[in-house]
């Protein structure tokens, strides 16, 4: 790329846009993610039994749905991003390149 | 008490970590059904090898099947990659042994892969052409940061091969009574016929049939396992608890995780090491563009996690079906050890589980799924290192000077393949008896400590330089190896001293900080000429990786 077209681009309001829009959201699920991944490790390193705890008197302990949650929540997350990544972040990236032609 | 508890589940995991199978294995006697099931597997994959060679042509096919996958295929084959005959064997054997814990295990290994998708994945595959070094190096000095990350991707793929080579003959030893060398000899040269001729569209196909019958023979099982309590969960983990000696404490987190460092390390080490695994990374360029590696990263994500529900269910149908059950109990090791251990020791859990359930014609469906899983697993390895030994080092460093002719860089990666096919038979059959259970780890330590912090930091910070890459990514290198080296798996149970001078099984916490320290010291400090350049060209680089602009066109077919 050369330095011209580098310039067009960077101060490309749309470009701007695109950046700032994606870095806030992909910082925050990346975030949302860690925080629900290490609460989970905490707990189990420092307070196992609230994780062993039956649940409504049955056998179940409240560690199995947590658990099972997270692998849903790993990939609601994916989900979330991709719709809205492959939707507006696709958008502005092809206007962006139909500008700089 | 609780000391020897959390001893064998230590040695559980680590022995998970390589896949192998426990103590000497009896040669079994030949099984029939496994056999031409598995027979039916290579030569339907030989087929697609005839098919993907007949459109392998340029370098671009070679190594990345010509950008032409689909988002859903590359997520089954990233998946497929994921899913190794260690961790359906281990993860499933995990749960039968200790219940709850094995389930920590598995939601480590997937939460890495949404965050690879919000920060890595589509600027990977912006930026890259055939490796990741292509990313790293993107601004930076050529010859040494693709020397190192060539040698960091060669490390990750034989400590790997090694793992997966031994697991692979212990494995079919014991499932198809054929001997361990031959076994070993039988992988290594299917592998090369693959990736030799049908590159990374072969791979790919080999991953996502395997994908799909993995899947499909766990579900199976899942399915097996619930129906026999009318579907009710409540059920199932009742029964479980009555018929383990640890009772309820299978239902709740055991010693898996006693210490906060020792979680913080292995969270670092699953999620930065798979973000740093050279034949996955490769695998991102192998879609047309960013919106196809969002989605394999999506449908990777989505499989994965079904497939360790599934592993959850089946580690629990073992305990109910295997466990007790004299057909499959080791008379010899309980005549020794007392107890209840079964054939083959707790990975081979899901193994009988799957007879217990579907007789003889599904052990060998099963068994047959297992061995092409190892296949499918050692030809993307042996890709990836074949493509840095290949991509990085021939065609970038040993040639500086003008273009490289790239039939001849194709046939160096095909020796490439075969050389490390051989290597791997060899080691395979070398680490026979050797205690390999510090293999896999050592690898994720590597690809943690080395790969992935100079590639992460090469597309998100713009003042790294070459010296900050390559001195901060050695540092980390030689700390992980160190580490493991005096950590409790070497130094006591291999060397067999008293006590580890390193405390902690994983030392990703500290070789990750000493490689990011490093690369920021040596970067900041770094006031050469060429290091100004390399901070200026950031600008078009992040470009670049944000949009996708000058990166490389969809699909060549």
């Amino acid at each position: 790329m050369t330095q011209d077209k580098v310039e067009q681009v960077k101060n490309n309001p749309k470009y701007q846009e695109l950046v700032s829009k994606r870095n806030k959201f992909a910082w925050t699920l990346s975030i949302i993610m860690l925080v629900v991944y290490y609460t989970f490790i905490m707990i189990i390193a420092f307070k196992p039994a609230i994780f062993g705890a039956k649940i409504a008197g049955g056998v179940i302990t409240l560690g199995i749905p947590v658990g099972v949650a997270i692998i849903f929540i790993s990939f609601i997350l994916a989900g979330i991003y991709v719709k809205r990544a492959n939707g507006e972040f696709d958008t502005l990236t092809q206007q962006i390149k139909d500008e700089l032609k | 008490m609780k000391k020897i508890i959390l001893l064998t589940l230590l040695m559980g995991v680590s022995l998970y970590a390589s896949g192998t199978i426990e103590g000497e294995i009896e040669k079994q006697p030949l099984n029939i059904s496994a056999i031409v099931m598995f027979l039916l597997f290579v030569s339907g994959t030989l087929g697609i090898t005839y098919w993907a060679a007949k459109r392998t042509k340029t370098a671009k096919d070679f190594y990345t099947a010509g950008g032409g996958i689909t988002g859903l295929q590359n997520g089954m084959a990233i998946a497929g990659d994921y899913m190794s005959a260690a961790s359906f064997l281990g993860i499933s054997g995990l749960v039968y042994l200790a219940g709850y814990d094995g389930l920590i295990y598995s939601i480590g290994f997937l939460v890495g892969w949404p965050v690879i998708l919000f920060l890595i994945s589509e600027r990977l595959r912006n930026l890259g052409k055939y490796t990741f070094a292509d990313v790293a190096a993107y601004r930076l000095k050529q010859a040494p940061i693709r020397t190192l990350a060539a040698f960091g991707s060669i490390a990750t793929v034989i400590l790997y091969l090694i793992a997966q080579m031994v697991g692979a003959g212990k494995l079919i030893q014991l499932l198809f009574g054929l001997p361990y060398e031959l076994a070993v000899v039988i992988v290594g040269a299917l592998m090369i016929l693959y990736v030799t001729f049908g590159g990374m569209l072969a791979t790919t196909w080999v991953q996502i049939v395997k994908a799909i019958l993995l899947l499909s023979g766990a579900t199976f099982m899942a399915l097996a396992v619930l129906s026999h309590f009318d579907f009710s969960l409540s059920a199932m983990f009742a029964k479980a608890i009555e018929v383990h000696p640890k009772g309820e404490a299978i239902m709740a987190p055991g010693g898996l995780v006693s210490d906060p460092v020792s979680a913080i390390s292995l969270g670092i080490a699953l999620m930065f090491g798979t973000a740093g695994l050279p034949h996955i990374l490769m695998r991102f360029f192998t879609v047309a563009d960013a919106k196809e590696a969002r989605k394999s990263v999506f449908y990777a994500t989505g499989f994965i996690g079904y497939f360790y529900i599934l592993t959850f269910i089946i580690g629990f149908g073992a305990i109910i079906m295997v466990l007790n059950n004299p057909e499959y109990l080791d008379v010899a090791k309980q005549a020794i050890s007392g107890g209840s251990p079964i054939l083959g020791g707790k990975n081979m859990a899901a193994i009988h589980l799957s007879h217990a359930v579907g007789g003889n014609f599904f052990l060998g469906f099963i068994s047959a799924v297992a061995f092409a899983t190892i296949l499918a697993v050692v030809s993307g390895l042996t890709l990836a290192g074949a493509s840095a030994i290949s991509h990085d080092l021939y065609a970038n460093v040993f040639n500086k000077h003008g273009e490289v002719d790239e039939a001849k860089e194709i046939r160096v990666s095909k020796i490439a393949t075969i050389a490390l096919g051989i290597i791997a038979i060899i080691l395979g059959i070398a680490f026979e008896k050797q205690n390999i259970a510090f293999v896999v780890g050592l690898a994720f330590a590597i690809a943690a400590s080395a790969n992935f912090p100079v590639l992460f930091l090469s597309m998100f910070w713009s003042k790294l330089t070459t010296r900050g890459a390559v001195i901060g990514g050695s540092l980390g290198l030689a700390t992980a190896i160190m580490l493991v080296i005096l950590g409790p798996i070497v130094w006591v149970q291999i060397f067999g001293n008293e006590e580890a001078i390193f405390p902690y099984k994983y030392p990703a916490l500290f070789s990750v900080t000493v490689s990011f320290v490093g690369i920021w010291f040596f970067s900041i400090t770094d006031k050469s000429d060429d290091a100004a350049r390399e901070i200026e060209a950031f600008e078009a680089q992040d470009i670049r990786s944000q949009t996708g602009i000058g990166a490389e066109g969809a699909s060549a077919h």
